[in-house]
């Protein structure tokens, strides 16, 4: 019991400390990997409960599909530059989720700790967890039988998401006109920053001319004075 | 010394689960939008599995199993919308996002 208790204690310290930085990190790449530390806490505390399936694709899926898929994005996208929690355009949107976590926090624990340990509820008697069989038997079996059209609907929902992704992803063609997106677009943007070139090289040849002048005014001058 | 009992894991899948909310009201990185949405999704995946414990169920951790099959469908839709926004605006957040405000 002292060592599930401390177990416990370690893992939900790292939990926490995982989720916190998440929030309050800077950089997305440093939110991203303390995801994974919370994400490996959870996975512990499945493997506590028993949860053994759930513990492997909890540390394989996400931690090591999802976070490396965010981290993936962060690096295409480049916006791995600081950008934390000091502005604050909406007016009173950080009170407003400070209530709002107040709200949720004292919420759930009122209602946890007011009932003590117990847990209301009637315990199963049909998917009844027993210690002859393992793990991932039982969940194979419920999962397959209770639970198939809902398992073949995931698939479904999968392959709906693989083709949006596609879509999503694929590089615009000819078939989107850059003229309809008149604010703020690549192209604009393009022009813009070709514009603002153009600008300064020519403000850059009138300060060379500017330059020249002078000399050739002192040169005339000298030969005036000859 | 204390038992440790669910209500110890449902406390702290309470408290991920309010840091994920906060995180998710108050960043406007997008990127980071979306890892607060993960830590609140797993937050309620550790208080289903707590339940399927106390009450001798499998079928809470099946659902565990639908919830991350979701949350890894979600994750790969929102990341391409995320990339295709980032190619249109650079480093766009959240507030940015308005073309579709009525």
């Amino acid at each position: 019991m002292r060592v599930e208790m401390f177990t416990f204690l370690l893992t939900a310290a790292i939990c926490l400390a995982g989720s916190a930085g998440v929030v309050l990190l800077r950089n997305p790449v440093h939110n991203a990997l303390s995801l994974v530390a919370t994400l490996f806490g959870v996975a512990v505390l499945f493997i506590q409960q028993g949860a053994y399936f759930l513990a492997a694709i909890q540390v394989i899926v996400y931690a090591g599909a999802i976070v490396i898929l965010f981290l993936f994005v962060i690096m295409l996208l480049g916006v791995d530059k600081a950008e934390g929690l000091d502005r604050d355009p909406i007016l009173g949107q950080r009170p407003a989720a400070i209530a709002a976590a107040v709200a949720i926090l004292g919420l759930s624990l009122t209602a946890l700790l007011s009932v003590g340990s117990r847990v209301t509820g009637q315990a199963s008697t049909l998917a009844a967890i027993d210690g002859s069989e393992p793990n991932i038997n039982a969940l194979a079996k419920v999962l397959f039988t209770d639970y198939v059209f809902a398992f073949e609907i995931t698939s479904v929902l999968l392959t709906v998401a693989v083709v949006g992704a596609v879509v999503l992803s694929r590089k615009a063609g000819p078939a989107i006109d850059a003229a309809e997106f008149p604010e703020g677009t690549t192209a604009d943007l393009l022009q813009a920053k070709h514009d603002a070139a153009a600008v300064e090289q020519g403000v850059l040849e009138e300060v060379a001319t500017e330059d020249e002048t002078p000399e050739g005014e002192a040169e005339t001058a000298e030969e005036a004075l000859r | 010394m204390l038992a440790l009992n669910e209500t110890w894991y449902l406390v702290l899948a309470a408290m991920i689960f309010t840091i994920g909310a906060v995180g998710l009201l108050t960043r406007k990185n997008p990127l980071v939008m979306f890892m607060c949405v993960e830590l609140m999704l797993n937050a309620v995946n550790l208080t289903f599995v707590t339940f399927s414990k106390a009450l001798d169920d499998i079928a809470g951790q099946a659902i565990v199993f639908f919830v991350m099959v979701v949350a890894a469908a979600e994750v790969v839709v929102g990341l391409g919308i995320i990339v295709a926004i980032m190619r249109r605006r650079q480093g766009a957040n959240a507030d940015d996002i308005s073309l579709m405000r009525g």
